[in-house]
């Protein structure tokens, strides 16, 4: 059970943003290209600096180690990022139990990153992310290169994580009705703060 | 031993202008490059030869002192001038000098002191040369080290951030990057290590042979030399890595690579 609380936040000149989820509330957040959605994830994320304030629950970003924070708030980034050849050094051994909602068998952890397709990267770094087990999940864009099957595999799977543990969802989308199924609330961001998003 | 003429060194000087002369036959383009290394070298070495001369004259720790800092300070610029990607401010110039002014320094006391044992522990015929051996090959593996360190971090920057968003602490997000810095710092040195007697002579004992000394005594020096440069590099390599990796980083675990100039030349 996590709501996640951001006060006047302001990032790279932009803002001030107020923003409020509650736990197990997914909110949409769409705005034209370049308004910054990716940077305000990254400063709820506290990987760019920032003024202002982010909660969660009743514990402040600045009051814990940043590492800790984003282990709780998990920025998954519209591109994935993988270091090791393999994807299973990735998950540092552990059993993955969002593996198989996503369509992967248990081999895929021998599978070699620089094989995988852009879906694929980008369904497996959703598992990789959730591996933390977040109470914020911070997703831009996790969809953009799926096919429709896989959107709803996607949109079922965070959909199921956020009724069992209470996490608060910010999903970024380009797609007015994807935003429209995922969101119970919907956002449309400026270049000062939000605005209500009709999609 | 048999001393250097002039004319002796001018034969040799020949050499080098019938390479410019190739060189500019060829059209490569060296030859005013070379040429003007090579007048720097006559000119450095005789004024360093002259410097050393009244140095050996005045024996006092005040002087060597003086030169000391001298050296420093050109190393310190030098390994500067070689990144491609240097820290703003006094970082650029004061992270690698101070990373060789802890390692050069404390070894060549330690070993003055210690092992070598002159009388005064700061006699200018051991201190000099022992500090520039050491200064001269820290400051080629920081150089190194630094440079291949902070043009991975901003290549790699997505992928040292996406170990920040997966919790890892600033170490566990660079350990990688820094590893491979240092192995590029210690090469040098220890392919030198393997590789000496075998493939090359060392310049120090070349040195020493050609003028007249004892080959086993030149092989003892140039083994200490070694061991000497290589703890000097390791030590020297690691503490700058240990700044340059913390000052990418703020306190909040972010990558920072504001703190970094964008290279000159692009």
């Amino acid at each position: 059970m996590s709501r996640l609380q951001v006060n006047e936040l302001r990032t790279h000149g932009r803002g001030p943003y107020s923003l409020y989820i509650a736990d197990g509330e997914c909110v949409s957040l769409r705005g034209p290209s370049g308004a910054g959605k990716s940077l305000l994830l990254r400063a709820i994320a506290d990987l760019d600096p920032h003024q202002g304030q982010v909660q969660l629950d009743d514990t402040p970003c600045t009051q814990i180690p940043a590492p800790q924070w984003r282990r709780r708030v998990s920025l998954l980034p519209a591109e994935s990022q993988w270091w090791a050849d393999e994807v299973g050094a990735h998950f540092a051994g552990r059993e993955c139990p969002w593996l198989r909602p996503l369509g992967f068998g248990p081999e895929v952890m021998g599978w070699q990153v620089s094989r995988l397709s852009s879906g694929e990267k980008q369904r497996l770094a959703l598992a990789r992310a959730l591996m933390n087990r977040p109470q914020a999940l911070l997703l831009d864009e996790p969809t953009a290169s799926l096919d429709a099957a896989n959107v709803a595999a996607v949109e079922r799977l965070v959909a199921g994580y956020r009724t069992d543990t209470g996490a608060a969802v910010l999903w970024v989308s380009h797609d007015a009705a994807q935003a429209e199924r995922v969101g119970a609330r919907h956002l449309w961001l400026t270049a000062t703060g939000f605005e209500e998003d009709r999609p | 031993m048999i001393t250097l003429s002039a004319l002796d060194l001018s034969l040799a000087a020949c050499l080098v202008l019938a390479l410019a002369a190739l060189s500019w036959r060829m059209r490569l383009g060296l030859s005013g490059q070379l040429l003007v290394a090579a007048a720097r070298t006559v000119v450095q070495l005789l004024l360093v030869g002259l410097v050393l001369k009244a140095l050996f004259a005045h024996v006092h720790l005040l002087w060597i002192g003086g030169i000391s800092l001298v050296m420093l300070l050109a190393a310190g610029r030098e390994v500067m001038a070689r990144q491609q990607r240097r820290f703003t401010g006094g970082w650029g110039f004061g992270l690698g000098t101070g990373a060789m002014f802890v390692s050069s320094f404390a070894i060549a006391i330690l070993t003055l002191v210690t092992i070598i044992g002159a009388d005064p522990w700061y006699e200018p015929q051991y201190a000099v040369p022992l500090l520039g051996m050491l200064l001269g090959n820290t400051m080629n593996g920081i150089a190194l080290a630094l440079d291949r360190l902070t043009a991975t971090a901003w290549q790699q920057r997505a992928v040292i951030e996406q170990r920040l968003m997966l919790g890892a602490t600033r170490h566990e997000a660079i350990t990688d990057i820094r590893r491979e810095a240092m192995r590029s710092g210690m090469m040098p040195i220890i392919n030198a290590m393997s590789v000496a007697g075998l493939v090359s002579l060392p310049g120090m004992m070349t040195g020493q042979i050609l003028a007249g000394s004892p080959p086993v005594e030149a092989v003892k020096y140039q083994i200490l030399i070694m061991f000497l440069i290589s703890a000097g590099t390791g030590f020297g390599v690691t503490t700058a890595l240990w700044l340059a990796a913390k000052r990418l980083f703020d306190e909040r675990h972010r990558l920072r690579l504001d703190t970094l100039n964008s290279p000159r030349n692009y």
